[in-house]
């Protein structure tokens, strides 16, 4: 059942002049896989997701989402994706229910669809008494939890997640992973792209890019006992110290 | 001291760097004297112009000659009837038709009083007005002479605006009102926007854990400011005197020195938007809506305040603008000394002394709300 | 001796409708390295400026270096170095520019002072004539620390330094620091992130507006004396849903691969446990019994704060 490869790059290159931001990079993730995805600043991260995400398209190299070829179906990847960074989620002067309405709306769920999922999703997050509430009054815990669950309510086959728990209480992201292994257990895959070593460690497998290229990919248990390390901050150190460039 | 040149120095860096506000501060008053200049000239050339004559003699055969050789004016066509105007101005063969009545030299001669019409096509009611002005202009001084030749104290008031401008040069006009927006815009708006850039990107809170005063703060961002404002205005006035060829009449050092007072009450009321915004969006907004449209409209430069209802007329006297703008008429195109201005000044001091105390009294020490 | 000294501080917003920090009470002393550490939201930032003069609190009173933050505040302008959370330095200013104007603004210039910055400034120095906007994250809060010192300030007050910047730069972030403190400045430093807090002397918790405990990290973990299992299976989120709804437990959340429990009868149940996940039907269940964190401290520390309410 989890065999089906949702993400799926070879050799995947992209320069800027003579600057190759992303060098020859393969991976592959599968259905419901929980990856992270991690790098120093400056180690091609964000290239990267931006070409996954269909907003850049690569120099060379394969590289497919959901089935979709990121050269010629961006529209196609751009409707089974979900996206939620931790600086741009929700609108703060719009109130919870509208938030979910407008963003179902821009993924293009029908409107009678859409009524019916919004309110399942206002009852399955207990915000009743708050749907009609302005976001920017509620804890950042539940912006969150908010605007992942706005990011998959259309169903997509991909959720790409931008240091999706910083800053928040021990509580709620754990709260808040609950969520995240809830979508991979629905099939959903979740990218993940952070600089908190210990929400690398929530992930199935995780790649750390250095210098535009994977310096090493697996499960976090067993990077850390290749590296020899405690934990993922350790095996971190070990690779990024050897960076070249920085941003 | 050493902090006031070191902040100086920062925020000429900021200048320098940041292109959009080199283009605003070199480019706008560039732009807006060439604009004013030649392209949104209100000045008439070679109008066309119809002529019915009644009358046909001597005086009204000289005087369309007259007109026909100003500058401002072509005579197109004669016409036999009044039936006739209304097709001229249809086909847009005249802006204007100057009809003489029967025995017009006779009247002129005889009774010392003779009629004349003058019917503008006015569509286009800044032209019509202009055209009419400026025929009336020459057949005034037509009058003129022949009134000297025989003689006789006749005198006729056709129109006080051309006193001061006798060669009807709309640069006379836009000149001082360039000046004021230009100062309004760049004074206001860019030293509110500068502040405000500060609080934005947190710089402010550094500033203000250090033993630099908020006085310090205000005054080492103004003072760049007015240096750079003063730039403006000479080079406004070089623009002016030697590509638009409107000679100062009055006093250079009173007009520099009256333009400074100016800018430190622009700069004020730039200080005062400052302290009680946080976003430079609010900002700019405030300084345009708030500042520019109201000097526009209340300057007298656009609009004739005489013209406007009295509460509006009352209104415009609490727009700095007004006053300033009023002063550099004054000592540029009247040629006035300090003491007809001396009011004016008065007026914009007293401004500037309540802007500036309101702004130092609000300045916050600290980030509470 | 005390370098901050802060009583019964209490400081709501906007008039009294939302409170930010809830009867606070902290010592820090000279030379210390202290951690305030919390999630977002939980007042750090608010008590950072008011110790800077920047707020005034509703009730209680604070020094720094013996000053009262209200009746000294020229005073306390005069010998804080003070790090905003967020990037707060002329972006379209070198870093050479930015360090000269920081210190004429100080009242002192770089070459005076050039010890105490000098090996933080040796890193950055390469890029001396590029303007600060163009900087990484780790050399901008490299800029932005050099910049906070360079008056020699007794206390330096760094709210969350570390946001953003990735693990290397964050690690020579903490190394910089060490060494000052060699210098004899007293640091207040705040972080969301918990993992930081080893990196400290000592440390608050800090948590809606209320301090959870202060203390060394090593006495804050060991004042846990809850018994934890870490649970590890295959099936990570359906272990966790049977774990939550074993009648014996009291809580479970995930830790990374592994899922930290306590039980509400204590250690002497674990068999039945693993007799239920069995039951369950659940493959590659281990569990043992581990240490808590500084992580599963605060949890426990949350929910009790929150049980007293």
């Amino acid at each position: 059942m989890m065999s089906e490869i949702v993400i799926h790059t070879e050799n995947l290159t992209r320069k800027f002049g003579d600057f190759v931001a992303v060098n020859t990079i393969s991976f592959d993730v599968k259905a419901g896989e929980i990856f992270g995805f991690l790098g120093a600043n400056g180690a091609g991260k964000t290239t990267a997701m931006k070409i996954l995400c269909g907003l850049l398209s690569p120099t060379s190299g394969v590289a497919s989402v959901a089935g979709f070829d990121v050269y010629k179906e961006n529209e196609q990847i751009k409707e089974n994706i979900g996206y939620m960074s931790q600086k741009f989620s929700l609108y703060e002067n719009l109130t919870v229910r509208e938030n979910i309405r407008f963003f179902g709306g821009i993924y293009g769920i029908d409107r009678k669809s859409l009524k019916v999922k919004s309110e399942e999703l206002i009852q399955r997050l207990g915000l009743g008494l708050e749907a009609d509430k302005l976001v920017g009054s509620l804890p950042l815990g539940w912006k969150q939890k908010i605007s992942f669950s706005v990011a998959i309510l259309h169903n997509p086959k991909v959720v790409f997640l931008d240091e999706p728990t910083g800053g928040v209480d021990p509580i709620t992201r754990r709260q808040f992973w609950d969520m995240i292994y809830e979508a991979s257990a629905k099939g959903i895959t979740v990218f993940v792209t952070t600089h908190y070593m210990d929400e690398a460690e929530y992930c199935d497998r995780v790649s750390i890019m250095v210098d535009g290229a994977i310096a090493a990919m697996g499960k976090p248990s067993e990077l850390k006992k290749q590296f020899a390390v405690e934990n993922m901050d350790g095996v971190f150190l070990q690779l990024a110290r050897g960076a070249k460039r920085s941003e | 001291m050493k902090v006031f040149f070191a902040f100086v120095k920062k925020e000429f860096w900021h200048v320098i760097r940041d292109k959009r506000s080199l283009i605003i501060l070199i480019g706008l008053p560039i732009v807006m004297m060439l604009l004013f200049g030649f392209a949104l000239t209100s000045e008439v050339k070679n109008s066309n112009i119809a002529i019915l004559d009644f009358s046909k003699d001597q005086a009204t055969k000289t005087l369309v000659e007259r007109i026909d050789q100003s500058q401002y004016f072509t005579v197109n066509k004669y016409l036999d009837s009044e039936n006739e105007m209304e097709g001229v101005f249809r086909k847009g063969q005249a802006r204007l038709v100057l009809i003489f009545p029967q025995n017009f030299e006779n009247d002129l001669s005889k009774d010392k009083k003779t009629q004349l019409r003058l019917v503008a096509d006015a569509s286009d009611p800044n032209t019509a007005n202009i055209t009419i002005n400026y025929a009336s202009a020459i057949i005034r001084d037509y009058q003129n002479e022949l009134n000297e030749n025989k003689k006789l104290p006749y005198t006729i008031e056709m129109e006080t605006r051309m006193l001061y401008n006798p060669q009807l040069k709309s640069s006379y006009n836009f000149v001082p009102g360039v000046m004021t927006l230009i100062m309004m815009l760049l004074g206001a708006m860019m030293t509110s926007v500068s502040i405000v850039k500060e609080k934005e990107m947190g710089t402010m809170e550094i500033l203000l854990v250090s033993p630099m005063k908020p006085i310090m703060v205000l005054v080492s961002k103004a003072v760049p400011y007015m240096v750079l404002c003063f730039l403006d205005i000479i080079l406004i006035l070089l623009m002016a005197v030697y590509i638009l060829e409107m000679p100062i009449q009055g006093s250079l050092v009173l007009l520099l020195a009256e333009s400074l007072l100016f800018i430190i009450t622009t700069l004020s009321l730039g200080l005062l938007i400052s302290v009680n915004v946080n976003s430079q969006q609010v900002a700019m907004f405030i300084s345009l809506v708030a500042l520019l449209m109201p000097s526009l409209i209340f300057s007298g430069f656009m609009f004739p305040i005489e013209n406007m209802p009295l509460p509006l007329q009352v209104m415009s006297n609490l727009i700095p603008t007004k006053w300033y703008y009023s002063i550099v008429k004054a000592i540029m195109v009247k040629g006035l000394s300090f003491e007809f201005v001396l009011k004016q000044t008065l007026i914009l001091a007293g401004m500037t002394v309540f802007f500036l105390t309101i702004a130092i009294k609000k300045f916050k020490i600290n980030l509470e709300a | 001796m005390s370098s901050i000294s802060i009583k019964n501080i209490t400081k709501t917003y906007e008039k009294g409708k939302v409170l930010a920090l809830d009867n606070i009470s902290l010592e820090v002393k000279s030379g210390e390295l202290f951690g305030l550490i919390g999630p977002d939201g939980a007042g750090k930032t608010t008590l950072f400026r008011i110790l800077t003069t920047l707020l005034v609190a509703d009730q209680g009173q604070a020094t720094v270096a013996g000053l009262d933050v209200v009746k000294n505040l020229w005073d306390i302008r005069k010998i804080v170095g003070y790090m905003p959370g967020k990037f707060s330095l002329y972006q379209d200013l070198s870093i050479e520019e930015n360090l000269n104007f920081f210190a004429t603004v100080f009242n002192t210039s770089v070459e005076e002072n050039f010890h105490l910055i000098e090996d933080i400034y040796v890193q950055i120095e390469p890029f001396k004539k590029r303007l600060a906007g163009k900087l990484s994250g780790g050399m901008k809060q490299k800029l932005a620390l050099c910049c906070a010192l360079i008056h020699q300030p007794k206390v330096l007050f760094l709210d969350e330094p570390t946001t953003g910047v990735d693990p290397v730069s964050r690690k020579e972030f903490w190394d910089m620091l060490d060494r000052l403190k060699t210098r004899a400045i007293t640091i207040l430093v705040s972080t969301p992130y918990m993992d930081q807090a080893s990196r400290c002397d000592r440390i608050a918790l800090i948590q809606k507006g209320k301090i959870l405990d202060i203390d060394t990290l090593q006495n804050i973990i060991s004042k846990n004396t809850q018994l934890l299992l870490a649970v590890k299976g295959e099936q990570r989120f359906r272990l966790l849903n049977d774990i939550r709804a074993y009648e014996d437990t009291l809580t479970c959340f995930a830790f990374g691969e592994e899922n930290h429990v306590v039980l509400k009868s204590g250690r002497e149940k674990v068999d039945f446990l693993s007799k239920y996940l069995a039951e369950k039907k659940h493959k590659g269940v281990e569990i043992k019994p581990i240490e808590p964190n500084i992580e599963d401290t605060f949890i426990k520390l949350m929910l009790e704060s929150e049980n007293t309410q």
